[in-house]
């Protein structure tokens, strides 16, 4: 395979590998590498990539667990830097009305989920993959999978809707 | 009717149980202007999830072609190879080639030939000794001269 043929295999998802390391390491940079990292693997590896049915899935399998592996390696540090950790709440308070705004706690709430909420919200409600293609990537059963799903949407809910009425009074 | 078909798939939205072509109608729903009153507060939520979908990585990729470099290397070894063998080879057809001539040259059949021709250079070399003799018979006279000064 040459460097052509790759890069057409990976355009469709290298996107959307970006965005699921965004998702779970927060800063761009580090999701521009976390993108680098696991293409590059696939690049090391594109003798055996035919072996594998779906590409896509394996890449953000990788990259699932690239970014775990970052955030665990990290934690194990004294200091755990990660955006949400120092974000100021004051400010935001007279901003809470505008639009742009909303879409912020949106993602800070997500922000606040367990990794694996974070995973499966940004598989399916940002990605739209289908239930099986998701219980490839993360390797659990589809029921599971909707049960976890139903939980992290009804959180997000929950959360927004506090944040809603504090956003009124 | 339409009002109430949202609120259904909502309602399946939060456990887990839509289709993704329902989920597609739950977001067109909310980007639409006129969203009912009592959802609105669900419209940060959809319009997030399509915004956070056109975020899109610029960087480039930097794939390793350490094989192809490899490959080149080669190439360009082996061209300098041969070009090495084929300097070697041309300049030493150069400096063969002078020598057959020379070897070439001055080979007589005829004897008699042969005679007349070594004579004839023997005579060329031996005039040109005598003339060279000629133009140091001078430096006798002065040995003469200096005998005679200073007598032993």
């Amino acid at each position: 395979m040459n460097q052509v043929a790759f890069i057409e295999l990976i355009n469709p998802f290298k996107d959307k590998v970006f965005r699921l390391a965004k998702r779970l390491l927060t800063s761009t940079e580090e999701a521009e590498d976390a993108t680098q990292e696991v293409m590059v693997k696939l690049w090391n590896k594109k003798e055996n990539l035919d072996a594998y049915n779906n590409i896509e899935a394996v890449a953000m399998t990788m990259t699932k667990n690239y970014c775990l592996d970052q955030l665990k390696s990290k934690r194990a540090g004294n200091l755990k830097i990660v955006h949400n950790n120092y974000t100021d709440r004051e400010p935001q308070l007279d901003k809470k009305l505008e639009d742009s705004n909303s879409l912020e706690w949106v993602e800070k709430i997500i922000n606040q989920l367990p990794e694996q909420l974070q995973i499966l919200i940004q598989l399916r409600d940002v990605e739209q993959y289908e239930f099986d293609e998701i219980a490839k990537i993360v390797n659990m059963n589809e029921t599971a999978i909707r049960v976890a799903l139903s939980r992290a949407r009804k959180k997000i809910r929950e959360s927004m809707v506090n944040t809603h009425s504090y956003g009124i009074r | 009717m339409e009002l109430d078909k949202i609120e259904n798939i909502l309602e399946k939205y939060f456990q887990g149980e839509t289709t993704i072509a329902e989920e597609k109608e739950l977001k067109e729903y909310f980007s639409s202007p006129n969203v009912a009153q009592h959802l609105e507060q669900y419209k940060p939520m959809f319009g997030y999830f399509s915004q956070v979908k056109q975020q899109k990585t610029t960087q480039e990729i930097p794939l390793q072609t350490k094989k192809r470099n490899v490959a080149w290397l080669s190439i360009a070894a082996s061209v300098v190879v041969i070009l090495g063998i084929g300097a070697f080879y041309l300049a030493s057809q150069k400096t063969t080639a002078p020598v057959v001539a020379q070897s070439e040259l001055g080979t007589y059949d005829n004897p008699e030939e042969a005679l007349a021709a070594t004579q004839k250079a023997l005579a060329l070399l031996s005039n040109n000794v005598n003339v060279g003799i000629e133009s140091v018979q001078y430096i006798q006279e002065y040995e003469q001269s200096k005998n005679k000064i200073f007598k032993q």
